[in-house]
């Protein structure tokens, strides 16, 4: 069952990884990212079988920390929705030094 | 105390004593140096040089030979002479550390010769030095009958030259400096000679190089003498890596540095085997970069750029020795190896010859001396080589005497044809001969303490160098005739042939040395004075702190030879006692001695030694006479020293340019070394490699990955994106290989 | 454990993938969400099927609950329903180089599994219930992170404030 588990969350995070690279969305990359959070939260979990409880005590703080990122991150596509009126990536370059 | 020597042994008998103060030689002399080079660093009133003898005269330094020190390029004398304003206290406190020490080291010197015979050295350890692995190096000091004998000279002689360097040195700016850095030469000298171990003696070694240099180039503001340092440290430097390396290959194969270790393992090599063959010549080829030997001379010359009374201290009768010193400290090893003793008599014997010949045709007064002291340096390694480690000492001791008597007049004479020129603002050389004659009338006592000097180092009887030099050539003679170096033989010639030269070489080298220095005093004191009219009543004797220390150094070179009487001079004149310094050097070198002999004591029969001693003496004799006959210093005229040098032909000339060694070593060694360093290292390696790629191309390498770093840095989220996950790929993968 | 838990895990399992993978090619915003939430609870079936009820819980309390909602406000808010104009994928050349990368990642995630996994296991005290196996650490061994984790929330509450304000 470990074993099984552990290749769902590899194959989840690929396609968690995947989904960032080719979308160009911020919000869709977003839940890509949560994606992956939940992939590492099938490996804490199928561990956490083996090793003890400390598995499941960081899924919780990986939650704990997606929820904060989630209400800051989508906070900041708001605001930045507000000044470009779009949430594409392409048209977003305040990197740029 | 007691019960700490109870558990280690029976108790030495010089523990308890005033013996126990040992450390407190080389502190003294440190604390001088503390108290003067504190003071120096208080500015004199203005700088600049004004020492008579700070003539730029090294232009055989330069292989161009373009400047010639005889035009006198006083550039900075015309200054009035500053005295420093601490120079009283200086004064006071550079001598009287001296004298302490001096007194100290009498004190135990008399507890010694109180404490009876005493077969093994007394060694204080005060702390662990350098303690690696295996290898525990102390800090200790070791008293035996040489070191006391060492010590004793280098603090006696160093007492009186201190003293006449407050006459000397009085009006220099950096008289402070100057006292600073004496007082820690002698310091470090005393630390190589109390030395309980190579190591600790190298610190020694290394100090009073590093004081040698400080003081060739004491006017550092002319560019000849800061050369000249340089020269002397560069040379130095080749020889202490012998010194080094025989170090190492000690420690290697005997596992011990300190020199009871040393001597206790040593019986464990092969005599004559080519390990200890090869650790002796590695010694020796620091002894020669020390002691100014063949082929490591040329800086000695050169070094008299520094204060006169720094070559009478460092150049003449103590630092040079070193080299003797440590062949003679290192006899148990040296005694098992024939090749390396013949070495090391022979390149002695080359050394007294050659540097003899050089001495002939010299007109700066120092580089007389200075090509005598090389000479006799070579009869003291003659002597420490055939194994007659005692006659060496006794040289050393001898030589120390009246090398800076020597010394310290010509210092006098120039003080004093510095202050004449001085007084009438010419700029004429003050250490040229040429310049100089009939000093005698002006500087009566100078003459004849000089004369008396003369004697010595010519080896007329009575006086102190006779003895010695007899007793080096005399052993010389009897090692040719039976001992192991004999026996061997030194690149396909018998050792007794190779001993029998160096015999000849040391007695040719007598005669040579009875002309040139006979010669100097004709020049320096007889004839016409050739200084000049308007200088001439400024001649004069010089102040009495200079010519006190140079009647006591008289008394040692008229009688020092009572260290060490032979027994035929006893027999008929019995005025002492028969080779006390024999006797007290017998517990630290008798055996090595001994082992070179094959266990006799190596005495020429009566006939034999009158003979030689006859020959010795006829020699000398003889070149006294022949300087006398030859020699007409009235004939020099008016002729101006450029004249007169253009004058040499043929012969004269090959000497009077040192046999052109400077200029070959320049062709030979100095100029490919800066071609190389030039051409090689700085436009190939310097500028090319390290400025070009390394340096440059550090930048251009900068520059390429900032641009491409901006051209990456787009503010696209998702082109970080993609970078980040290439990266993760690559440290996955990382960890997939691994 | 029976085949029925066992044929249920792999039935969850894909489902998960296959829900992640419709997730990351719809085109609208909606959609893609939902096809996440779906993931989610499927996700939730695994861990309650590996003994972390607690997680399970919490799993579809916080993240489909909570967290997917805000995401849905979001979309909502903004009035992105709607598959938009503007190109939102990459272009062929950009989803196969990405598949690539994709299928490089998972081989390699796979192999490190294979390689470093420490089989041993030690001994672990069976917890008497769900939620003291995980509050007894919690409470006594991570008190700490737990007690700074509050102050992350709080962070990230006055941020989310301040950021999504509107300003003047």
């Amino acid at each position: 069952m470990i074993n099984e588990a552990l290749f769902f969350s590899a194959v989840l995070f690929t396609i968690g990884v995947v989904g960032v690279l080719t979308r160009r969305n911020a919000i869709i990359i977003f839940m890509c990212v949560e994606l992956m959070l939940n992939a590492v939260n099938l490996t804490f979990v199928a561990f956490s079988k083996l090793y003890g409880a400390a598995g499941q005590i960081f899924v919780i703080f990986v939650m704990t920390v997606a929820a904060a990122e989630a209400a800051v991150g989508l906070a900041i596509i708001i605001s930045i929705f507000r000044h470009r009126e779009t949430v594409n990536l392409q048209n977003i370059n305040l990197l740029k030094g | 105390m007691l019960l700490q020597h109870a558990a280690a042994g029976a108790a030495h008998p010089l523990s308890g004593s005033t013996a126990e103060l040992l450390w407190l030689l080389p502190v003294l002399p440190l604390l001088g140096f503390i108290v003067n080079g504190l003071l120096s660093l208080t500015p004199a009133y203005h700088a600049g040089p004004a020492d008579p003898s700070a003539s730029p005269g090294a232009d055989h330094f330069q292989a161009t030979g373009a400047s010639h020190h005889e035009e006198g390029e006083h550039a900075e004398a015309d200054h009035a002479p500053v005295r420093h304003r601490f120079a009283s206290i200086v004064s006071i406190v550079g001598p009287l550390v001296l004298v302490l020490s001096f007194a100290l080291a009498a004190s135990i010197f008399a507890t010694m010769l109180g404490a009876g015979e005493i077969h093994t050295p007394f060694i204080q350890r005060y702390f662990s030095w350098m303690p690696a692995g295996d290898l525990n190096i102390e800090w200790a000091y070791q008293l035996d009958q040489l070191s006391v004998v060492m010590v004793l000279i280098i603090t006696g002689v160093g007492t009186l030259i201190h003293i006449f360097s407050i006459g000397y040195m009085r009006e220099d700016p950096g008289y402070p400096r100057y006292f600073a850095y004496l007082n820690l030469f002698v310091s470090f000298m005393l630390v190589l000679v109390l030395g309980a171990s190579y190591p600790v003696m190298f610190i020694g070694w290394e100090g009073v190089g590093l004081c040698s240099y400080l003081l060739i180039g004491f006017w550092f503001s002319a560019k000849a003498n800061a050369d000249a340092g340089k020269k002397a440290f560069i040379v130095n430097r080749i020889g202490d890596f012998g010194f080094l390396v025989a170090i190492f290959l000690m420690y290697a194969n005997l596992g011990a540095l300190d020199f009871a270790g040393v001597a206790e393992r040593s019986v464990q090599l092969t005599a004559g085997g080519s390990l200890v063959t090869a650790i002796c010549l590695f010694l020796f080829l620091g002894c020669t970069g020390k002691s100014a030997q063949i082929p490591l001379y040329t800086w000695l010359p050169d070094a008299m750029a520094g204060p006169t009374p720094v070559s009478a201290l460092i150049h003449a009768a103590t630092m040079v020795t070193a080299g003797v010193y440590l062949v003679a400290r290192s006899s148990f090893l040296f005694s098992l190896a024939p090749v390396a003793g013949l070495t090391v008599a022979l390149i002695g014997g080359m050394t007294a010859l050659f540097a003899a010949t050089i001495g002939l045709k010299q007109w700066d007064i120092k580089k007389v001396l200075a090509y005598s002291t090389v000479s006799q340096l070579g009869y003291m390694f003659i002597a420490v080589g055939v194994g007659a480690y005692v006659a060496g000492i006794f040289h050393l001791a001898t030589h120390a005497f009246f090398k800076a008597l020597l010394f310290l007049g010509s210092g006098s004479v120039i003080y004093v044809m510095h202050q004449a020129y001085h007084h009438t603002h010419k700029h004429d050389d003050a250490q040229d001969m040429r310049n100089m004659g009939g000093l005698r009338r002006f500087m009566p006592v100078t003459f004849v303490l000089m004369w008396i000097a003369t004697l010595a180092i010519a080896g007329i009887p009575i006086f102190a160098g006779f003895f010695s030099k007899d007793e080096i050539l005399g052993a010389a003679f009897a090692r040719a005739h039976e001992s192991t170096l004999a026996d061997a033989s030194l690149l396909g010639v018998p050792g007794s042939a190779v001993l029998y030269a160096v015999y000849a070489m040391g007695l040719i080298a007598a005669l040579l040395t009875a002309i040139y220095m006979t010669r100097m005093m004709l020049y320096t004191f007889h004839g016409e004075n050739r200084t000049g009219e308007a200088e001439r009543s400024h001649l004069g004797e010089a102040p009495w702190v200079m010519t006190g220390p140079l009647v006591v150094l008289a008394i040692l070179s008229a009688f020092g030879g009572w260290l060490n009487l032979p027994a035929f001079f006893t027999d008929v004149l019995p005025v002492g006692k028969t080779a006390s310094l024999d006797h007290w050097l017998e517990p630290v070198v008798g055996e090595s001695a001994l082992r070179i002999t094959h266990g006799s004591s190596a005495h020429l029969s009566a006939s034999t030694e009158y003979l030689l001693v006859g020959v010795a003496v006829a020699v000398a004799v003889t070149g006294i006479l022949i300087a006398f006959a030859r020699l007409k210093p009235s004939l020099l005229g008016t002729r101006t020293p450029a004249q007169s040098r253009a004058s040499e032909t043929g012969i004269e000339r090959i000497l009077a340019n040192k046999y052109y060694v400077d200029e070959a070593y320049d062709a030979a060694i100095v100029n490919p070394t800066v071609q190389i360093s030039r051409k090689l290292l700085w436009r190939g390696v310097d500028v090319g490699l390290i400025d070009g790629l390394f340096v440059n191309g550090s930048a251009w390498l900068a520059r390429g990955l900032g641009l491409a770093g901006s051209w990456a840095q787009s503010g696209q989220v998702g082109t970080y994106a993609w970078a980040i996950v290439v990266g993760v790929l690559a440290v996955l993968g990382a960890f997939t290989v691994g | 454990m029976g085949y029925f838990y066992q044929i249920n895990f792999y039935i969850f399992g894909l489902l998960a993938i296959a829900s992640a993978l419709a997730f990351v090619t719809r085109k609208s915003p909606v959609a893609a969400a939902l096809w996440l939430v779906n993931t989610m609870f499927c996700l939730s079936a695994l861990y309650i099927m590996m003994d972390a009820q607690f997680i399970g819980a919490i799993q579809v309390l916080v993240y489909a609950g909570a967290i997917m909602v805000v995401f849905l406000f979001v979309v909502m808010l903004l009035n992105l329903g709607h598959p938009s104009d503007i190109a939102d994928m990459r272009g062929t050349w950009g989803k196969l180089i990405a598949a690539g990368i994709g299928v490089v990642l998972l081989a390699q995630i796979l192999v490190i599994q294979r390689q470093r996994l420490p089989r041993i296991v030690p001994d672990v005290e069976a917890p008497r219930n769900v939620i003291t196996g995980i509050a007894q650490p919690l409470f006594n061994e991570y008190l700490l992170a737990f007690e700074v984790t509050s102050v992350l929330l709080l962070a990230a509450i006055v941020g989310a404030v301040l950021l999504a304000k509107r300003r003047g």
